[in-house]
């Protein structure tokens, strides 16, 4: 199995998330597409851990998944606040820290 | 084609096809099903690269514990009726442009790289005697620094969604 598939396959995931962080409003799904990019790097770090035969990329991806579950439970927080005070999810609104 | 490949291009069209349906669903619930059905693919290239644990660890934090505040905020806040505003088809076309061409760049770059095969190897580097090990002998700041990371994030996760 090359290893060039699995580095195709994570740029092609995380092509995917940067697309859905540009072409999507809603909120939510921006936080899923971030999720998405994590993960295609997760991907790529256990396929390398595999080629070089070192655990210590898994125990990276230990730690970009605390990094991921730290930053959904504050984004979503932000978000559930957001939603209270202006009724909508929609990223366009937040714009106000600018005026 | 050996029975490892054509497991392992099932395994990318699953994960591809609904990477894709999560940022094109018109409703976030779908979208946080689809989500869920890309972890279990990744979860599944994990088993093929020997990554036995950490598979079962991303299936149990992922699709057991964040997508399911993904649910509950959606399904607490009442958001699946689709309310979203779509942006303009130029400012659609754009985006996929613009990863469409941050792919090619980087694809354009790894073509001329040499092609090197994972070979089997020793199978029980995934296994979780060894990642204890290797995490409690060389990343064990890290580790404690990511629980000052969590503890503060719980806090800032209370304090933000707190209503005053």
């Amino acid at each position: 199995m090359p290893i060039n598939d699995y580095i195709f396959l994570s740029l092609a995931l995380f092509c995917v998330g940067v697309t859905g962080v540009l072409i999507r409003r809603n909120a939510i799904i921006i936080f899923m597409s971030v999720e998405l990019m994590l993960n295609a790097v997760n991907l790529m770090l256990v396929a390398f851990s595999k080629f070089h035969q070192d655990p210590s990329a898994q125990v990276f991806v230990f730690f970009v998944m605390v990094v991921a579950a730290a930053e959904v439970s504050v984004g979503l927080a932000i978000i559930v606040m957001m939603y209270r005070h202006t009724h909508s999810v929609d990223v366009s609104n937040m714009n106000r820290l600018k005026h | 084609m050996t029975m490892q490949e054509t497991i392992f291009w099932i395994l990318s069209f699953i994960v591809l096809f609904c990477a894709v349906g999560v940022i094109t669903s018109r409703k976030p619930v779908n979208s946080v099903l689809f989500l869920i059905m890309t972890f279990f693919g990744i979860a599944g290239h994990y088993l093929l690269l020997n990554a036995q644990f950490l598979a079962i660890v991303h299936i149990i934090v992922y699709a057991g514990a964040i997508m399911v505040l993904f649910l509950f905020v959606i399904m607490l806040m009442n958001l699946n009726e689709d309310a979203e505003v779509p942006k303009s088809q130029l400012v659609k076309f754009a985006g996929v442009i613009s990863g469409g061409i941050l792919l090619l760049v980087v694809l354009a770059a790894l073509k001329k790289a040499d092609i090197a095969l994972i070979s089997p190897g020793s199978t029980d580097i995934g296994l979780i005697g060894n990642l204890g090990r290797t995490l409690f002998h060389q990343f064990i700041v890290p580790f404690e620094v990511s629980s000052v990371l969590f503890l503060s994030a719980m806090v800032g996760a209370v304090v933000i969604g707190k209503k005053n």
